[in-house]
């Protein structure tokens, strides 16, 4: 079981490339669909509570994935398991950097990477839109008893983003505060 | 500076930054640089700029690939490893904390309407980050990335294909994208 929580967020953490949100789809791939760790449901809660306290989304949930199946022992294996290949590639290049600064290829391997990840992210994203709406991971054949309160609080929620670059964190506070306003009023 | 001055200095620094950085890796990178660059002037300003793109585009959390770098620079490999842990602590035992509570947590039912209302937020906040990156893409002007966009998209949310194969086939895509233009300018010449 350890050996398998190493394995998974070693694999997250190779495979992610470009900051917490690319991590997300590979945590979802992981942890929900292929070892069944998690429901959506606790995985969405993650997301959740990964966004709202400090430090990196990867980190977060390799953490709590650990402690929810193995305990302790768990969380140390899965963030010792999810930092290694950054070390280890992050060293690489540092020591690279250094020798020979700036390489083509390098900089063409990464231009290749950017619409994958960005494609990447919204996939994931979508399928916590129909979370959002449907309270499951694809939408339903019939597209009507969709949660009207948390449609209006994404839509406000982007809105706002777009127009004053708020800060993530802040929307987040907000949408939870309308989510419960909301729910006790209608 | 001593050497274990210089130790602590690195571990304590990156503890707090670390401690205060919600909201992902992008923000991180300004705090690091106002922190090594302005404060401490360990690293020079170009060169800041340069570990930033590192750390964004190797595997990874970009804070813990961040700190690895400026640990390394500023005190090779024993100082990455300072660096490392003064990162990771912070987040570690936050949720190991909400993690031992989640189940009370998760059950109580302001909680549940709030979790449910920050899904929405967190969603609006994916959007967001998915229309702003996925502009820049645009901005380009270029026929390829946009193409691989699509069709990674497709592959993924579509055909469920794993995405390690998706990183790999891009990769290689880019690689090869680079090498042709570079020969198409030689040959202008």
């Amino acid at each position: 079981m350890l050996l398998q929580l190493f394995f998974s967020f070693f694999q997250i953490g190779l495979f992610s490339i470009g900051g917490g949100y690319a991590a997300m789809p590979l945590i979802q791939e992981q942890v929900v669909d292929l070892h069944n760790w998690l429901t959506m449901t606790q995985f969405a809660d993650i997301m959740t509570i990964a966004e709202m306290t400090p430090g990196p989304i990867a980190i977060n949930s390799a953490t709590f994935v650990g402690i929810q199946i193995a305990g302790i022992p768990g969380a140390l294996v899965a963030t010792f398991g999810c930092i290694l290949p950054s070390c280890v590639i992050v060293l690489t290049l540092a020591y690279v950097y250094y020798r020979f600064r700036g390489l083509n290829v390098v900089q063409g391997v990464l231009a290749g990477l950017r619409p994958a990840v960005v494609a990447m992210i919204a996939s994931a994203g979508i399928s916590l839109f129909s979370m959002t709406l449907y309270g499951q991971r694809s939408f339903p054949a019939d597209l009507t008893g969709l949660n009207v309160i948390s449609l209006l609080i994404f839509a406000v929620g982007f809105f706002i983003l777009r127009k004053w670059k708020v800060s993530p964190i802040a929307v987040m506070m907000g949408s939870g505060a309308a989510g419960i306003i909301l729910s006790l009023l209608f | 500076m001593g050497k274990t001055e210089k130790f602590k200095k690195l571990f304590f620094s990156t503890f707090q930054i670390s401690a205060c950085t919600f909201g992902g890796g992008f923000v991180i990178i300004p705090l690091l640089r106002k922190k090594f660059v302005e404060e401490l002037g360990w690293i020079e300003e170009q060169e800041m700029l340069d570990l930033t793109a590192i750390a964004q585009s190797s595997p990874g959390a970009i804070a813990v690939n961040a700190s690895i770098l400026v640990g390394y620079r500023v005190a090779g490999f024993p100082g990455a490893l300072v660096t490392i842990f003064g990162t990771i602590l912070p987040p570690f035992l936050i949720i190991s904390i909400i993690s031992l509570f989640y189940k009370a947590f998760r059950d109580n039912v302001y909680v549940s309407m709030a979790m449910t209302g920050m899904l929405a937020g967190v969603t609006a906040v994916i959007f967001d980050v998915v229309y702003t990156m996925g502009k820049n893409i645009f901005k380009q002007k270029r026929v390829l990335p946009v193409l691989v966009l699509a069709g990674s998209f497709i592959a993924t949310y579509f055909f469920k294909v794993n995405i390690v194969w998706i990183i790999l086939v891009c990769a290689i895509v880019g690689m090869a994208d680079t090498l042709y233009t570079e020969k198409k300018k030689k040959e202008a010449k």
